[in-house]
């Protein structure tokens, strides 16, 4: 064995084994809890990390779009007259996959326009500029939201019913939580697949290695960019709907903190990475499980910042590198 | 870099002035940098308060309202230039600049308050102060300077977050949620033996100068930060055109050729840093004297994204234009907001009599920074030097503006991915 090969093989050994630590040290159900939240953050630093690797902007406005999609579900399953539990499995179903298309479909066509708007005419522009109107997007969605349903803590219809349970290791753990768990990792195997085995997945990593070159192939640029803008949103929307789900509630700046936490996970994987932004997204999961089972629950959004830091400053690549070549 | 735009420090105010008058005091300007700056603070600290007592603007509160009003405007405005240092010049994006204001806040609050026992004296403090944030500045910077710049905005808005966080979580040193509150106001030897006097519009002088500063008056404060923000706005000229703020120039626009002409990009991003840091925790040590109150709340997000929405407004990298963006959006958020809502509200029009426009002042800095970055990216008030540089980025430099001055770097497009 080679000696890349070998330290490609630190960092998998070294989770794998503080996994089954933490699994020995916190109780079961924490630790699914631990995976739950941390799917959630998964599925919105794939955006962040599928939008900077292609066009290298850090998308402040994404955390608002997994909260407006909190807000689609809440508004759909609302406007549908659901007020709690659906025990019919096939209606259960049936409103699930719904409200997961409509989520991801409204979301999807909402990231479109926030690019076709606010980014594409700065894309030659200094690098500030973007950044500085991302911001701006933000503030905007968090704003019509707020003028829309209020500043108030607004509960959604938790349509799956969070007192079943079922017996999974060897603990008593709420349907919803492995509902949830499941369906992460179900959409990242289905974006995994999508960007490694389709041509317009193909046509998504060739722009971003060289936007110029894979022009010259004849790869349409701006349908790339918009296409990448597409699923990134919906799965933040997805990721709103799960919310909604799991935790019953949502309020307009939910997003801006969860925003930070993606962030920070798709850096701790290795931004453009999505593999990483995966890992990542589970390990601040984890992280902050912890702080709260060790009593700094408090202290838990400190933690995810030092670790942020702390990563930037000891291997900027993040745990599994950037795809994309490092520039100055 | 020319002569005359060395000198922009004095010139900027006077193209209002008309044609010959303008001309002259373009010369005094250019020969008195400085003085020509305290002149122009001096007359808009007597045009401010004898502006509210204009027929129009008289009837929404008194002299000492509107007066209170412009001292915290004040702070805004030193926040803004202090920003101004790091996004402007050095093109660096800070999201975690109220982090600074709050250290410098709680520096006073500590080192002059009953909750410490501690009664240091204000002035030297603001120095203190200033220097703590500046400490803390470097800690941050140290290691995420050296990172692409992107990365910087996330780690200052990480940092923005946890700062807060931790002085509401340690209850024992901070009070918590509670906040420190009675912290002592500035003082001043008094002079004794002045007359009293009627000022036209501005109002009546009792006679008193010094002493301590008080409550009820705001005279003292406004007076204060007006006399801090002349003498910020001298040094922040002096480095604009010194060899570091050329340097901090030559970053923003290109970092690796700037590093290929022999500057340490690390070091010159770090001084940025620090002075933005440094202004930062000066505002947070008057602020804090001012209210004599501070608590983790005053220092959120919200603080930090204000002050960058009057940065960009004002137009990056001009210093009179941001100080300018910074006041206009402090009256604008603070003063008319309040009396739109309070104006509209009675009319009985169906949608504007319930909205409260005060809750919506971010979907305006929104709107505004959107719109600025796409329309006018140069800020309402630009710097010449600025606006040839982001139409010239924008347009490509075959099409750019032929007004280059023969000694100027022509400034090439960013490759779209180089």
């Amino acid at each position: 064995m080679d000696r890349r090969s070998y330290q490609g093989l630190i960092v998998p050994i070294a989770l794998l084994v503080l996994a089954i630590a933490d699994f020995i040290y916190l109780q079961p159900l924490q630790f699914i809890n631990a995976l739950t939240i941390g799917g959630i953050y998964a599925l919105i630093a794939l955006g962040y990390t599928m939008v900077y690797g292609i066009i290298e902007l850090i998308n402040f406005a994404h955390g608002d779009v997994f909260m407006c999609g909190s807000m689609v579900t809440m508004a759909m399953l609302t406007g549908l007259g659901f007020r709690g539990a659906i025990h019919q499995p096939i209606e259960l179903i049936a409103i699930l996959i719904a409200t997961f298309l409509v989520a991801m479909v409204v979301m999807g066509i909402v990231g479109v326009i926030i690019e076709r708007i606010a980014y594409r005419p700065l894309r030659n522009a200094p690098k500030l500029a973007p950044l500085i109107t991302a911001i701006g997007v933000s503030f905007i969605l968090e704003n019509i939201i707020q003028a829309v349903v209020g500043p108030q803590q607004i509960s959604v219809p938790q349509i799956m019913d969070p007192q079943s349970q079922v017996s999974f290791l060897g603990v008593d753990v709420s349907f919803v939580k492995l509902f949830v768990i499941f369906i992460v990792i179900a959409l990242m195997i289905a974006l995994q697949l999508f960007v490694g085995r389709t041509n317009l997945g193909r046509a998504m990593r060739s722009t971003a290695i060289d936007r110029e070159a894979a022009s010259l192939m004849g790869v349409n640029i701006d349908l790339t960019i918009a296409l990448t803008f597409f699923i990134g949103s919906a799965l933040a929307g997805a990721a709103g709907v799960v919310q909604g789900l799991y935790f019953g509630t949502t309020n307009f700046q939910l997003g801006f903190e969860a925003g930070l936490k993606a962030f920070t996970a798709a850096v701790l994987g290795g931004i453009g990475n999505t593999t990483g932004a995966a890992l990542g997204g589970f390990i601040i999961g984890f992280v902050e499980v912890n702080a709260t089972v060790l009593g700094y629950s408090r202290w838990a959004e400190a933690f995810t910042f030092t670790v942020l830091v702390l990563v930037l400053v000891f291997r900027p690549t993040g745990l599994l590198g950037q795809q994309l070549a490092e520039r100055a | 870099m020319n002569g005359p735009q060395r000198l922009q420090g004095g010139r900027a105010p006077l193209r209002l002035l008309p044609g010959s008058l303008r001309r002259r005091a373009e010369g005094f300007a250019d020969r008195h940098q400085s003085l020509s700056v305290i002149i122009t603070v001096v007359i808009l600290g007597l045009l401010l308060p004898a502006a509210s007592q204009l027929p129009i603007l008289n009837g929404f509160g008194h002299i000492n309202d509107y007066v209170d009003g412009y001292a915290n405007a004040g702070v805004f405005i030193l926040l803004a230039l202090g920003l101004n240092v790091v996004v402007g010049l050095a093109g660096l994006l800070d999201l975690g600049y109220a982090a600074f204001f709050a250290i410098g806040s709680y520096t006073y609050a500590f080192s002059a308050s009953p909750f410490s026992g501690l009664a240091l004296p204000f002035w030297p403090l603001l120095i203190i102060g200033a220097f703590v944030a500046a400490i803390f500045g470097i800690l941050l910077g140290a290691p995420t300077l050296r990172l692409r710049g992107d990365y910087l905005a996330i780690v200052t808005l990480g940092f923005g977050e946890i700062v807060p966080i931790v002085f509401l979580n340690s209850d024992t040193y901070t009070k918590g949620t509670n906040g420190i509150s009675g912290i002592y106001q500035p003082s001043l030897p008094a002079i004794p033996g002045l007359p009293a006097f009627d000022l036209p519009l501005i109002g009546h002088f009792n006679g008193t100068l010094g002493g301590s500063f008080g409550f009820g008056n705001p005279w003292p404060y406004y007076i204060t930060v007006f006399a801090i923000i002349a003498v910020a706005v001298i040094l922040l000229y002096r480095l604009q055109d010194s060899r570091v703020g050329r340097a901090w120039m030559a970053i923003r626009e290109d970092e690796l050729a700037a590093s290929a002409m022999g500057i340490n990009t690390v070091t010159t991003k770090l001084l940025a840093f620090a002075i933005g840091a440094t202004t930062s925790g000066l505002a947070g040590v008057f602020n804090a004297s001012k209210l004599a109150f501070v608590s983790p709340d005053q220092f959120d997000f919200t603080v930090s994204f204000t002050v960058l929405a009057m940065v960009v407004l004002g137009g990056m990298g001009n210093i009179w234009g941001v100080a300018v963006g910074a006041f206009a959006l402090y009256e604008i958020q603070s003063v008319f907001l309040k009396q739109l809502t309070i104006f509209l509200h009675p009319l009985g029009v169906p949608v504007l009599s319930s909205i409260d426009f005060v809750q919506y002042q971010f979907l305006l800095y929104g709107l505004a920074l959107v719109g600025m970055m796409l329309l006018r990216p140069e800020g309402l008030f630009p710097s010449r030097q600025r606006k040839r540089e982001l139409l010239a980025e924008l347009k490509g430099v075959d099409e750019a503006e032929p007004e280059f001055a023969p000694d100027e770097p022509a400034v090439t497009p960013e490759e779209p991915h180089a």
